[in-house]
């Protein structure tokens, strides 16, 4: 499903650093992957890299049979539309949107299916999230765990090969923690790939991998 | 799909700014419509003076220039032969010459059969003395053919009392400026006597009075039918010194003067040689208005650039959140480029309507009336294709603020907006 190999980066600001030192990982499909480490460990970065986002590395990125490594950015941006879904520590809706449009937007760009069969979609999907009765809301006013929940509804919207969460819990309480949590492990049992960042032992525990990182090296596979 | 998703989230942001975006687009509005006011003012000023100027200036005047011809010298004649001739003539003058255009209605007829001459006058004009009592008072007086003449500069429009024919229907009429009647104290249907530089005297009856609205013509200039012209002056019925040609195109007033000059023989000059001052005038003029409008536009412009400059800072979270989505640079550029030029596209087509409404206003507010100037309103043109200008150059700039902001936001470097968080 992934595989990156050898990949090395350094930070050059403020000084020269060795953030990723020869890190090489494979994930197989339906895998729900948790890396872990203090911060600075370069767990944050690796799942950048992961994501595309990030195009200043050594090594290779494979992702669902497709070399990302050296795409230009035009055709990042479309594979990432494609095949990623993302969710942040800060759910970073777009506050001038509405809950559904925000949900829609990834699907709109993708233009597979008409507005109609995205609004259903997107519907659905927060269902699933138990958010649809905020629909219509102007996402800015949505509460943090609310806005989570929106975050990764339209993670999905498009289906993605691989979901990257980076810290979706770190800026939550315990009680929309584990509501977090419980959409994770379900997203698992619906077959998806998901691969997290996170300091939470709690939901660490519940993956099918720990990866740990120490200055910059997977330790644990 | 994408191009009308992007416009979408351009509108969205716009609408979700509301205060920013009008006074954004009141920059561009403020701009354009003073564009349009005062091009299309300063556009109309240049009409009216050139009216003005064309009311009393032939498209095209055909003349026999006085040139001092030293061929003819007496010096000469006498020394021409011998080798090394040095013979210094200081200020030779002009033998006693005639400077009518020979065979004159020949020439009349002749530019007649040019398809681009609407109407030629031919004129014989001369400075007459006016006797008033002890006073003498000298004015032009122009012996004309008076139909070709209000033909040539629409006499019938300026009479204020009797008409051009008039001076047809009586022997030795005169039609004279309104304010040189007044200097004279003169009425319609009084004599008065014209003396000619030989001392020749002519009584002629006062048929009409005119008004140009310019003082030269009012106050120093009289018309009499070319055979009185020529009784004053002594002259044969054929001595006529100028004939004045119109045009169907003003235009080509500057490529026709050295057709006829070659083919007559005579000076020729076109109204634009004679009245260069207005040419530059308008070259000022026109300059004026567009460094004016230029800085008001740069100004709406940097306007829009700090606005969208501040927009793209307050939004580096979306524009994260978008290229994570899958939105590339060039859909960010579009997303900005977008707002910069839907304010300026609308802001423009206000700025065109204000424009046309103070063009309009303006063009209402009377003049104020010296005596002299003939002019009851600001003169103001409405055209076309000064609206266009105006918009493209709106738009233009508009483009040219939001490029650069817009640039800016599809280089953002998404990770460093995310990890920064």
């Amino acid at each position: 499903m992934l595989e990156a190999v050898k990949l090395n980066k350094y930070f050059h600001q403020p000084q020269e650093f060795h953030v990723l030192d020869n890190v090489s990982l494979t994930v197989q499909k339906g895998e729900f992957i948790s890396i872990m480490g203090k911060s600075g460990c370069g767990k944050s970065t690796l799942l950048y890299l992961l994501s595309t986002l990030d195009t200043d590395y050594e090594g290779s990125i494979v992702i669902n049979g497709t070399n990302v490594t050296g795409l230009d950015e035009k055709e990042l941006a479309s594979f990432r539309n494609w095949h990623i879904g993302f969710v942040f520590q800060f759910h970073y809706l777009l506050p001038e949107f509405t809950v559904l449009q925000n949900v829609m937007l990834p699907a709109i760009k993708l233009g597979v299916y008409d507005r109609v069969t995205i609004e259903q979609h997107a519907m659905e999907k927060l269902q699933q999230m138990e958010m649809e009765a905020w629909a219509t809301k102007t996402a800015g006013k949505l509460s943090g765990g609310q806005q989570q929940r929106v975050a990764i509804a339209r993670a999905l919207i498009n289906t993605p090969d691989i979901i990257l969460a980076d810290e979706p819990t770190g800026n939550l309480d315990s009680a929309n923690t584990a509501v977090i949590l419980g959409i994770f492990e379900q997203m698992v049992r619906q077959g998806n790939t998901v691969i997290v960042v996170t300091h939470d032992d709690d939901f660490a525990r519940n993956s099918d991998r720990i990866i740990r990182m120490v200055d910059g090296r997977i330790i644990a596979p | 799909m994408p191009l009308s998703l992007n416009l979408d989230i351009a509108r969205v942001h716009l609408l979700s700014r509301k205060k920013q975006t009008i006074i954004a687009m009141l920059g561009v509005t403020f701009g354009i419509a003073m564009f349009v006011l005062m091009i299309s003012f300063m556009k109309g000023v240049n009409q009216f003076l050139q009216d003005l100027t064309m009311a009393t200036t032939p498209d095209i005047h055909i003349y026999n220039k006085l040139k001092t011809d030293y061929s003819s010298s007496l010096a000469q004649q006498y020394f021409a032969d011998q080798h090394n001739p040095w013979v210094v003539v200081r200020h030779p003058r002009p033998k006693q010459v005639n400077l009518n255009l020979k065979n004159a209605s020949g020439i009349v007829n002749d530019l007649h059969r040019f398809e681009e001459v609407v109407s030629v006058s031919p004129l014989l004009s001369a400075l007459v003395i006016f006797n008033y009592g002890p006073v003498q008072w000298a004015a032009n007086v122009d012996g004309v053919d008076i139909t070709a003449e209000d033909r040539m500069f629409d006499l019938k429009e300026k009479m204020l009392t009797g008409k051009p024919e008039d001076l047809m229907g009586i022997n030795n009429g005169i039609i004279m400026g309104y304010k040189l009647a007044a200097d004279l104290n003169l009425n319609t249907g009084d004599l008065v006597t014209l003396t000619a530089q030989s001392g020749t005297q002519l009584r002629c009856r006062l048929v009409g009075l005119f008004k140009f609205g310019i003082a030269t013509m009012d106050e120093y200039r009289a018309y009499v039918s070319l055979a009185s012209m020529q009784q004053l002056l002594g002259k044969h019925p054929d001595y006529i010194t100028d004939i004045r040609v119109k045009l169907r195109d003003l235009k080509d007033a500057a490529r026709m003067a050295p057709v006829f000059a070659k083919r007559y023989g005579y000076t020729a000059d076109d109204w634009e040689t004679v009245n260069a001052a207005i040419k530059a005038g308008n070259i000022i003029r026109d300059t004026l208005t567009y460094v004016v409008s230029f800085t008001l536009l740069v100004v709406a412009g940097f306007g829009i650039y700090n606005i969208m400059n501040m927009v793209i800072t307050n939004k580096l979270k979306d524009i994260a959140i978008l290229k994570a989505q899958g939105f590339s640079g060039g859909d960010i550029m579009q997303i900005f480029l977008s707002q910069s030029l839907i304010i300026g596209i609308a802001g423009g087509l206000l700025g065109l309507l204000l424009g046309y409404l103070l063009s309009y206003a303006l063009s209402r507010v009377p003049f104020p009336d010296d005596g002299y100037v003939s002019i009851k309103y600001f003169p103001v043109l409405f055209e076309s294709q000064y609206y266009i200008f105006g918009m493209c150059f709106g738009v233009l700039t508009t483009f040219m603020a939001g490029m650069l902001p817009a640039m800016k936001a599809s280089k953002i470097d998404p990770v460093a907006i995310l990890r920064a968080s």
